[in-house]
Protein backbone atom coordinates (compact mmCIF):
# COMPACT_ATOMS: atom_id res chain seq x y z
CA UNK A 1 0.00 0.00 0.00
CA UNK A 2 1.30 3.39 -0.96
CA UNK A 3 1.93 5.63 2.06
CA UNK A 4 1.22 8.61 -0.16
CA UNK A 5 -2.20 7.28 -1.10
CA UNK A 6 -2.99 6.21 2.46
CA UNK A 7 -2.12 9.64 3.86
CA UNK A 8 -3.82 11.65 1.14
CA UNK A 9 -6.96 9.57 0.86
CA UNK A 10 -7.53 8.32 4.41
CA UNK A 11 -6.07 10.99 6.69
CA UNK A 12 -5.88 14.76 6.89
CA UNK A 13 -2.13 14.72 7.49
CA UNK A 14 0.10 16.86 5.35
CA UNK A 15 2.40 15.06 2.94
CA UNK A 16 5.86 16.12 1.89
CA UNK A 17 7.44 15.05 -1.37
CA UNK A 18 10.76 15.77 -3.04
CA UNK A 19 12.77 14.85 -6.10
CA UNK A 20 15.32 12.08 -6.15
CA UNK A 21 18.64 13.31 -7.56
CA UNK A 22 19.27 12.16 -11.12
CA UNK A 23 21.61 9.19 -11.28
CA UNK A 24 24.60 9.49 -13.60
CA UNK A 25 26.83 6.72 -12.35
CA UNK A 26 27.70 6.43 -8.69
CA UNK A 27 26.17 3.00 -8.40
CA UNK A 28 23.77 1.70 -5.79
CA UNK A 29 25.84 3.33 -3.03
CA UNK A 30 24.75 6.76 -4.20
CA UNK A 31 21.12 5.61 -4.16
CA UNK A 32 21.50 4.29 -0.62
CA UNK A 33 23.09 7.56 0.51
CA UNK A 34 20.40 9.76 -1.06
CA UNK A 35 17.56 7.51 0.11
CA UNK A 36 18.87 7.72 3.69
CA UNK A 37 19.13 11.51 3.46
CA UNK A 38 15.57 11.96 2.14
CA UNK A 39 13.66 9.23 3.99
CA UNK A 40 13.44 11.04 7.37
CA UNK A 41 11.62 13.99 5.86
CA UNK A 42 9.51 12.77 2.96
CA UNK A 43 6.52 10.49 2.45
CA UNK A 44 7.32 9.82 -1.18
CA UNK A 45 9.93 11.05 -3.62
CA UNK A 46 9.74 11.58 -7.38
CA UNK A 47 11.72 9.27 -9.64
CA UNK A 48 12.08 11.66 -12.55
CA UNK A 49 12.02 10.82 -16.25
CA UNK A 50 14.92 12.54 -18.02
CA UNK A 51 14.26 15.92 -16.34
CA UNK A 52 14.94 19.06 -18.36
CA UNK A 53 15.39 16.78 -21.39
CA UNK A 54 18.73 15.40 -20.21
CA UNK A 55 19.30 11.64 -20.32
CA UNK A 56 19.83 9.96 -16.92
CA UNK A 57 19.20 6.57 -15.35
CA UNK A 58 15.64 5.62 -16.33
CA UNK A 59 12.56 6.50 -14.33
CA UNK A 60 11.52 2.87 -13.73
CA UNK A 61 14.88 1.58 -12.58
CA UNK A 62 15.40 4.62 -10.37
CA UNK A 63 12.01 4.02 -8.77
CA UNK A 64 12.84 0.34 -8.22
CA UNK A 65 16.20 1.21 -6.65
CA UNK A 66 14.56 3.77 -4.37
CA UNK A 67 11.92 1.34 -3.14
CA UNK A 68 14.61 -1.33 -2.59
CA UNK A 69 16.21 1.09 -0.17
CA UNK A 70 13.14 2.11 1.75
CA UNK A 71 12.02 5.22 -0.10
CA UNK A 72 8.56 5.28 -1.60
CA UNK A 73 8.66 6.43 -5.23
CA UNK A 74 6.35 8.55 -7.30
CA UNK A 75 7.36 7.41 -10.75
CA UNK A 76 7.12 10.18 -13.30
CA UNK A 77 6.51 9.52 -16.96
CA UNK A 78 6.89 12.31 -19.48
CA UNK A 79 5.40 12.27 -22.97
CA UNK A 80 8.52 13.60 -24.73
CA UNK A 81 10.55 10.40 -25.09
CA UNK A 82 8.01 7.58 -25.32
CA UNK A 83 5.06 6.65 -27.44
CA UNK A 84 1.87 5.14 -26.02
CA UNK A 85 3.28 1.60 -26.10
CA UNK A 86 6.39 2.55 -24.14
CA UNK A 87 4.36 4.58 -21.63
CA UNK A 88 2.14 1.58 -20.93
CA UNK A 89 5.10 -0.78 -20.62
CA UNK A 90 6.77 1.68 -18.19
CA UNK A 91 3.69 1.50 -16.03
CA UNK A 92 3.47 -2.29 -16.24
CA UNK A 93 7.14 -2.53 -15.29
CA UNK A 94 6.51 -0.28 -12.32
CA UNK A 95 3.53 -2.37 -11.23
CA UNK A 96 5.61 -5.55 -11.50
CA UNK A 97 7.99 -4.09 -8.92
CA UNK A 98 5.31 -2.81 -6.58
CA UNK A 99 5.49 0.83 -7.64
CA UNK A 100 1.99 2.24 -7.67
CA UNK A 101 2.39 6.05 -7.51
CA UNK A 102 2.55 7.19 -11.12
CA UNK A 103 2.68 10.82 -12.19
CA UNK A 104 2.19 11.70 -15.84
CA UNK A 105 3.36 14.94 -17.36
CA UNK A 106 4.06 16.59 -20.69
CA UNK A 107 7.77 17.09 -20.14
CA UNK A 108 10.20 19.80 -21.21
CA UNK A 109 10.88 19.97 -24.90
CA UNK A 110 14.04 18.36 -26.29
CA UNK A 111 15.35 21.85 -27.05
CA UNK A 112 15.64 22.46 -23.28
CA UNK A 113 18.22 19.70 -22.96
CA UNK A 114 21.74 18.88 -24.07
CA UNK A 115 20.63 16.85 -27.08
CA UNK A 116 18.33 19.30 -28.84
CA UNK A 117 18.79 17.45 -32.12
CA UNK A 118 16.73 14.51 -30.79
CA UNK A 119 13.30 13.58 -32.16
CA UNK A 120 10.51 14.63 -29.84
CA UNK A 121 7.75 12.06 -29.45
CA UNK A 122 4.62 13.50 -27.78
CA UNK A 123 2.57 10.65 -29.26
CA UNK A 124 0.09 11.31 -26.44
CA UNK A 125 -0.23 14.37 -24.19
CA UNK A 126 -0.36 14.39 -20.41
CA UNK A 127 -4.16 14.33 -20.13
CA UNK A 128 -4.31 11.39 -22.53
CA UNK A 129 -1.53 9.59 -20.64
CA UNK A 130 -3.43 10.06 -17.37
CA UNK A 131 -6.51 8.56 -18.98
CA UNK A 132 -4.45 5.62 -20.24
CA UNK A 133 -3.18 4.99 -16.67
CA UNK A 134 -6.77 5.07 -15.45
CA UNK A 135 -7.83 2.65 -18.19
CA UNK A 136 -5.11 0.25 -17.04
CA UNK A 137 -6.50 0.29 -13.51
CA UNK A 138 -9.71 -1.14 -14.98
CA UNK A 139 -7.78 -4.18 -16.18
CA UNK A 140 -6.94 -3.41 -19.77
CA UNK A 141 -4.48 -1.70 -22.04
CA UNK A 142 -5.55 1.20 -24.25
CA UNK A 143 -6.25 -1.34 -26.98
CA UNK A 144 -8.73 -3.16 -24.76
CA UNK A 145 -6.43 -6.19 -24.28
CA UNK A 146 -6.82 -7.60 -20.77
CA UNK A 147 -4.45 -7.09 -17.84
CA UNK A 148 -5.10 -9.53 -15.04
CA UNK A 149 -5.03 -8.52 -12.25
CA UNK A 150 -5.43 -4.82 -12.93
CA UNK A 151 -2.58 -2.67 -11.63
CA UNK A 152 -3.55 -0.55 -8.66
CA UNK A 153 -2.06 2.79 -9.66
CA UNK A 154 -2.38 5.92 -7.59
CA UNK A 155 -2.38 8.44 -10.41
CA UNK A 156 -0.92 11.92 -10.19
CA UNK A 157 -0.08 14.76 -12.50
CA UNK A 158 1.56 18.15 -12.58
CA UNK A 159 0.12 21.56 -13.32
CA UNK A 160 1.58 25.04 -13.55
CA UNK A 161 -0.72 27.31 -11.56
CA UNK A 162 1.08 30.46 -12.57
CA UNK A 163 1.65 30.32 -16.33
CA UNK A 164 -0.62 31.75 -19.04
CA UNK A 165 -3.44 31.31 -19.88
CA UNK A 166 -4.11 31.92 -16.16
CA UNK A 167 -7.89 31.49 -16.16
CA UNK A 168 -7.62 28.26 -18.08
CA UNK A 169 -5.15 26.54 -15.70
CA UNK A 170 -7.98 25.61 -13.35
CA UNK A 171 -9.91 24.02 -16.21
CA UNK A 172 -6.84 22.09 -17.25
CA UNK A 173 -6.32 20.77 -13.72
CA UNK A 174 -9.94 19.68 -13.63
CA UNK A 175 -9.55 17.95 -16.99
CA UNK A 176 -6.64 15.96 -15.59
CA UNK A 177 -8.75 15.13 -12.57
CA UNK A 178 -11.59 13.89 -14.76
CA UNK A 179 -9.07 11.82 -16.73
CA UNK A 180 -7.99 10.08 -13.51
CA UNK A 181 -5.49 12.19 -11.54
CA UNK A 182 -5.98 12.04 -7.77
CA UNK A 183 -3.19 14.42 -6.84
CA UNK A 184 -1.38 17.30 -8.52
CA UNK A 185 2.16 18.39 -7.81
CA UNK A 186 2.33 22.04 -8.82
CA UNK A 187 5.14 23.81 -10.64
CA UNK A 188 7.38 26.19 -8.69
CA UNK A 189 5.44 29.41 -8.15
CA UNK A 190 6.60 32.81 -6.94
CA UNK A 191 3.19 34.44 -7.34
CA UNK A 192 1.24 33.65 -4.16
CA UNK A 193 -1.82 35.45 -5.57
CA UNK A 194 -1.89 33.23 -8.65
CA UNK A 195 -1.40 30.10 -6.56
CA UNK A 196 -4.23 31.16 -4.29
CA UNK A 197 -6.64 31.83 -7.17
CA UNK A 198 -5.74 28.46 -8.71
CA UNK A 199 -6.19 26.44 -5.51
CA UNK A 200 -9.47 28.15 -4.67
CA UNK A 201 -10.78 27.57 -8.18
CA UNK A 202 -9.82 23.90 -8.20
CA UNK A 203 -11.02 23.17 -4.66
CA UNK A 204 -14.39 24.72 -5.40
CA UNK A 205 -15.14 22.20 -8.15
CA UNK A 206 -12.96 19.24 -7.14
CA UNK A 207 -12.44 19.27 -3.36
CA UNK A 208 -11.08 15.71 -3.49
CA UNK A 209 -8.21 16.59 -5.83
CA UNK A 210 -5.11 16.82 -3.66
CA UNK A 211 -2.86 19.78 -4.39
CA UNK A 212 0.85 19.79 -3.59
CA UNK A 213 2.55 23.12 -4.38
CA UNK A 214 6.32 23.29 -4.82
CA UNK A 215 8.89 25.45 -3.08
CA UNK A 216 12.61 25.61 -3.81
CA UNK A 217 15.55 25.69 -1.44
CA UNK A 218 18.31 27.70 -3.07
CA UNK A 219 21.49 29.54 -2.27
CA UNK A 220 20.59 33.11 -3.12
CA UNK A 221 19.53 35.66 -5.70
CA UNK A 222 21.46 34.05 -8.54
CA UNK A 223 19.30 30.91 -8.56
CA UNK A 224 16.19 33.02 -8.44
CA UNK A 225 17.15 35.12 -11.44
CA UNK A 226 18.32 31.99 -13.28
CA UNK A 227 14.87 30.44 -12.92
CA UNK A 228 13.22 33.68 -13.96
CA UNK A 229 15.42 34.05 -17.05
CA UNK A 230 16.00 30.48 -18.14
CA UNK A 231 13.07 28.29 -17.11
CA UNK A 232 10.01 28.86 -19.29
CA UNK A 233 6.84 28.86 -17.23
CA UNK A 234 8.47 30.24 -14.08
CA UNK A 235 8.25 33.96 -13.42
CA UNK A 236 9.75 35.70 -10.41
CA UNK A 237 8.16 39.11 -9.74
CA UNK A 238 10.60 42.04 -9.92
CA UNK A 239 9.93 43.04 -6.29
CA UNK A 240 10.62 39.52 -5.06
CA UNK A 241 13.89 39.42 -6.95
CA UNK A 242 14.88 42.87 -5.65
CA UNK A 243 14.04 41.91 -2.10
CA UNK A 244 16.53 39.04 -2.18
CA UNK A 245 19.17 40.84 -4.22
CA UNK A 246 19.24 43.91 -1.99
CA UNK A 247 19.22 42.01 1.32
CA UNK A 248 22.36 42.20 3.48
CA UNK A 249 22.55 38.39 3.30
CA UNK A 250 20.68 37.10 0.23
CA UNK A 251 21.04 33.47 1.31
CA UNK A 252 19.18 34.20 4.55
CA UNK A 253 16.59 36.31 2.77
CA UNK A 254 15.85 33.67 0.13
CA UNK A 255 15.21 31.14 2.90
CA UNK A 256 12.84 33.57 4.59
CA UNK A 257 11.04 34.05 1.30
CA UNK A 258 10.74 30.30 0.74
CA UNK A 259 9.36 29.78 4.22
CA UNK A 260 6.76 32.50 3.70
CA UNK A 261 5.71 30.97 0.37
CA UNK A 262 5.48 27.52 1.97
CA UNK A 263 3.45 28.71 4.95
CA UNK A 264 1.08 30.61 2.68
CA UNK A 265 0.67 27.63 0.33
CA UNK A 266 -0.21 25.30 3.22
CA UNK A 267 -3.15 27.53 4.20
CA UNK A 268 -4.82 27.31 0.76
CA UNK A 269 -7.91 25.22 0.03
CA UNK A 270 -7.20 21.81 -1.47
CA UNK A 271 -3.53 21.93 -0.48
CA UNK A 272 -2.48 18.75 1.27
CA UNK A 273 1.25 19.18 1.52
CA UNK A 274 4.36 20.48 -0.15
CA UNK A 275 6.83 19.38 -2.76
CA UNK A 276 10.34 20.56 -1.99
CA UNK A 277 12.99 21.04 -4.64
CA UNK A 278 16.34 21.16 -2.90
CA UNK A 279 19.16 22.84 -4.83
CA UNK A 280 21.29 23.20 -1.71
CA UNK A 281 21.87 19.64 -0.51
CA UNK A 282 23.05 20.85 2.89
CA UNK A 283 21.49 21.40 6.32
CA UNK A 284 19.05 23.98 4.92
CA UNK A 285 16.46 21.24 4.42
CA UNK A 286 16.50 20.22 8.09
CA UNK A 287 16.27 23.86 9.24
CA UNK A 288 13.46 24.58 6.77
CA UNK A 289 11.47 21.51 7.83
CA UNK A 290 11.95 22.40 11.50
CA UNK A 291 10.67 25.90 10.78
CA UNK A 292 7.57 24.31 9.26
CA UNK A 293 7.12 22.31 12.46
CA UNK A 294 8.21 18.97 10.98
CA UNK A 295 10.27 16.46 12.86
CA UNK A 296 12.31 13.75 11.13
CA UNK A 297 10.85 10.26 11.02
CA UNK A 298 12.88 7.69 12.90
CA UNK A 299 14.37 5.11 10.60
CA UNK A 300 13.72 1.49 11.43
CA UNK B 1 -11.38 9.61 -56.93
CA UNK B 2 -12.91 11.86 -54.23
CA UNK B 3 -10.69 10.19 -51.67
CA UNK B 4 -7.62 11.25 -53.63
CA UNK B 5 -8.83 14.71 -54.59
CA UNK B 6 -10.28 15.95 -51.31
CA UNK B 7 -7.05 15.90 -49.29
CA UNK B 8 -5.52 18.28 -51.87
CA UNK B 9 -8.50 20.60 -51.75
CA UNK B 10 -8.65 20.49 -47.95
CA UNK B 11 -4.96 21.24 -47.63
CA UNK B 12 -5.19 24.08 -50.17
CA UNK B 13 -7.94 25.70 -48.09
CA UNK B 14 -6.73 25.00 -44.56
CA UNK B 15 -2.97 25.37 -44.90
CA UNK B 16 -2.94 29.14 -45.62
CA UNK B 17 -5.59 29.90 -42.98
CA UNK B 18 -4.72 27.56 -40.10
CA UNK B 19 -1.33 26.16 -41.07
CA UNK B 20 -3.11 22.77 -41.29
CA UNK B 21 -0.91 19.70 -40.82
CA UNK B 22 -3.44 17.22 -42.29
CA UNK B 23 -3.77 15.08 -39.17
CA UNK B 24 -7.02 13.83 -40.67
CA UNK B 25 -9.01 14.30 -37.43
CA UNK B 26 -9.70 17.99 -37.29
CA UNK B 27 -10.69 19.56 -33.96
CA UNK B 28 -10.44 23.23 -35.00
CA UNK B 29 -14.05 23.92 -34.02
CA UNK B 30 -13.34 22.95 -30.41
CA UNK B 31 -10.07 24.85 -30.07
CA UNK B 32 -11.16 28.36 -31.00
CA UNK B 33 -10.29 27.71 -34.65
CA UNK B 34 -6.61 27.26 -33.68
CA UNK B 35 -4.82 24.12 -34.86
CA UNK B 36 -3.26 22.17 -31.96
CA UNK B 37 -0.99 20.32 -34.36
CA UNK B 38 0.95 23.57 -34.79
CA UNK B 39 1.99 23.30 -31.12
CA UNK B 40 5.61 22.04 -31.25
CA UNK B 41 4.56 19.31 -28.82
CA UNK B 42 1.34 18.65 -30.79
CA UNK B 43 -0.64 18.83 -27.54
CA UNK B 44 -4.36 18.26 -28.09
CA UNK B 45 -5.58 18.96 -24.55
CA UNK B 46 -4.27 22.35 -23.55
CA UNK B 47 -1.01 24.17 -22.90
CA UNK B 48 2.05 22.64 -21.27
CA UNK B 49 3.61 24.19 -18.18
CA UNK B 50 6.29 25.97 -20.17
CA UNK B 51 4.23 28.89 -21.44
CA UNK B 52 6.23 32.07 -20.96
CA UNK B 53 5.08 35.05 -18.93
CA UNK B 54 4.27 36.94 -22.16
CA UNK B 55 2.10 34.06 -23.36
CA UNK B 56 4.66 32.77 -25.85
CA UNK B 57 5.81 29.23 -26.55
CA UNK B 58 8.52 27.41 -24.57
CA UNK B 59 9.99 25.90 -27.74
CA UNK B 60 9.58 28.87 -30.10
CA UNK B 61 9.89 31.99 -27.94
CA UNK B 62 8.91 34.25 -30.83
CA UNK B 63 5.56 32.49 -31.31
CA UNK B 64 2.44 32.95 -29.19
CA UNK B 65 1.47 29.69 -27.45
CA UNK B 66 -1.22 28.21 -29.64
CA UNK B 67 -3.22 27.28 -26.52
CA UNK B 68 -3.12 30.86 -25.27
CA UNK B 69 -4.46 31.85 -28.68
CA UNK B 70 -7.01 29.04 -28.65
CA UNK B 71 -8.29 30.07 -25.24
CA UNK B 72 -8.54 33.77 -26.16
CA UNK B 73 -10.37 32.93 -29.36
CA UNK B 74 -12.72 30.49 -27.68
CA UNK B 75 -13.67 33.20 -25.20
CA UNK B 76 -13.86 36.10 -27.66
CA UNK B 77 -14.88 34.75 -31.08
CA UNK B 78 -18.61 34.50 -31.87
CA UNK B 79 -18.44 30.72 -32.24
CA UNK B 80 -21.46 28.43 -31.75
CA UNK B 81 -22.05 27.64 -28.05
CA UNK B 82 -21.72 23.92 -28.61
CA UNK B 83 -18.27 24.42 -30.14
CA UNK B 84 -17.20 26.46 -27.12
CA UNK B 85 -18.45 23.72 -24.85
CA UNK B 86 -16.23 21.24 -26.64
CA UNK B 87 -13.15 23.21 -25.62
CA UNK B 88 -12.76 21.37 -22.34
CA UNK B 89 -13.42 17.85 -23.56
CA UNK B 90 -10.70 15.22 -23.36
CA UNK B 91 -9.55 14.75 -26.93
CA UNK B 92 -8.25 11.22 -27.65
CA UNK B 93 -4.75 10.45 -28.91
CA UNK B 94 -4.17 11.09 -32.61
CA UNK B 95 -4.68 8.10 -34.89
CA UNK B 96 -1.46 8.23 -36.87
CA UNK B 97 -3.02 6.19 -39.67
CA UNK B 98 -5.18 9.16 -40.63
CA UNK B 99 -2.22 11.46 -41.30
CA UNK B 100 -2.59 12.94 -44.79
CA UNK B 101 -6.20 11.88 -45.28
CA UNK B 102 -9.13 14.28 -45.57
CA UNK B 103 -10.71 15.11 -42.23
CA UNK B 104 -13.84 16.09 -44.15
CA UNK B 105 -14.27 12.51 -45.37
CA UNK B 106 -13.35 11.17 -41.93
CA UNK B 107 -15.97 13.43 -40.36
CA UNK B 108 -18.72 12.26 -42.69
CA UNK B 109 -17.80 8.58 -42.32
CA UNK B 110 -17.25 9.06 -38.55
CA UNK B 111 -13.85 7.47 -38.99
CA UNK B 112 -12.38 10.33 -36.95
CA UNK B 113 -14.44 9.27 -33.96
CA UNK B 114 -13.04 5.76 -33.78
CA UNK B 115 -10.85 5.31 -30.71
CA UNK B 116 -9.03 2.28 -29.28
CA UNK B 117 -11.36 -0.12 -27.43
CA UNK B 118 -10.08 0.90 -24.01
CA UNK B 119 -10.21 4.67 -24.49
CA UNK B 120 -13.73 5.33 -23.21
CA UNK B 121 -13.79 2.75 -20.43
CA UNK B 122 -15.54 4.15 -17.37
CA UNK B 123 -15.62 7.53 -19.03
CA UNK B 124 -15.94 10.40 -16.59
Amino acid sequence: MSILREKLENTTEQVFTAEFPSIDGGGMNSVIRDAARLAPWFDAVNATDNPAAHAHTSNTTTAIAMQMHGLEAIMQIVCRDKNRLAIQSDMMGAALHGITNISLLTGDDVTAGDEPEARRVFDVDSAQAINIARIMTTGQYLSGRKINPAPDFYIGAVENAAAPPFDYRIQRALKKHRAGARFLQLQICYHPDRLEAFCKGVAEVAPDLKLIPTVVLMKGAKGLSFMNDKVPGIDVPVDTLKRVQSASDPSVEVNKLTLELAQHALTLPGVRGLHITDFRHDDTLAIFMNDLGRTPKRQG
Amino acid sequence: MLKKLLPFVEHAVKKPVWDCRMCGQCVLHSTGMTCPMTCPKTLRNGPCGGVRENGNCEVKPEMQCIWVKAYDRTVSLPLPKVWKEHYNELRPPVDMRLQGTSSWINLVTKRDQQTPAGWSVGDN
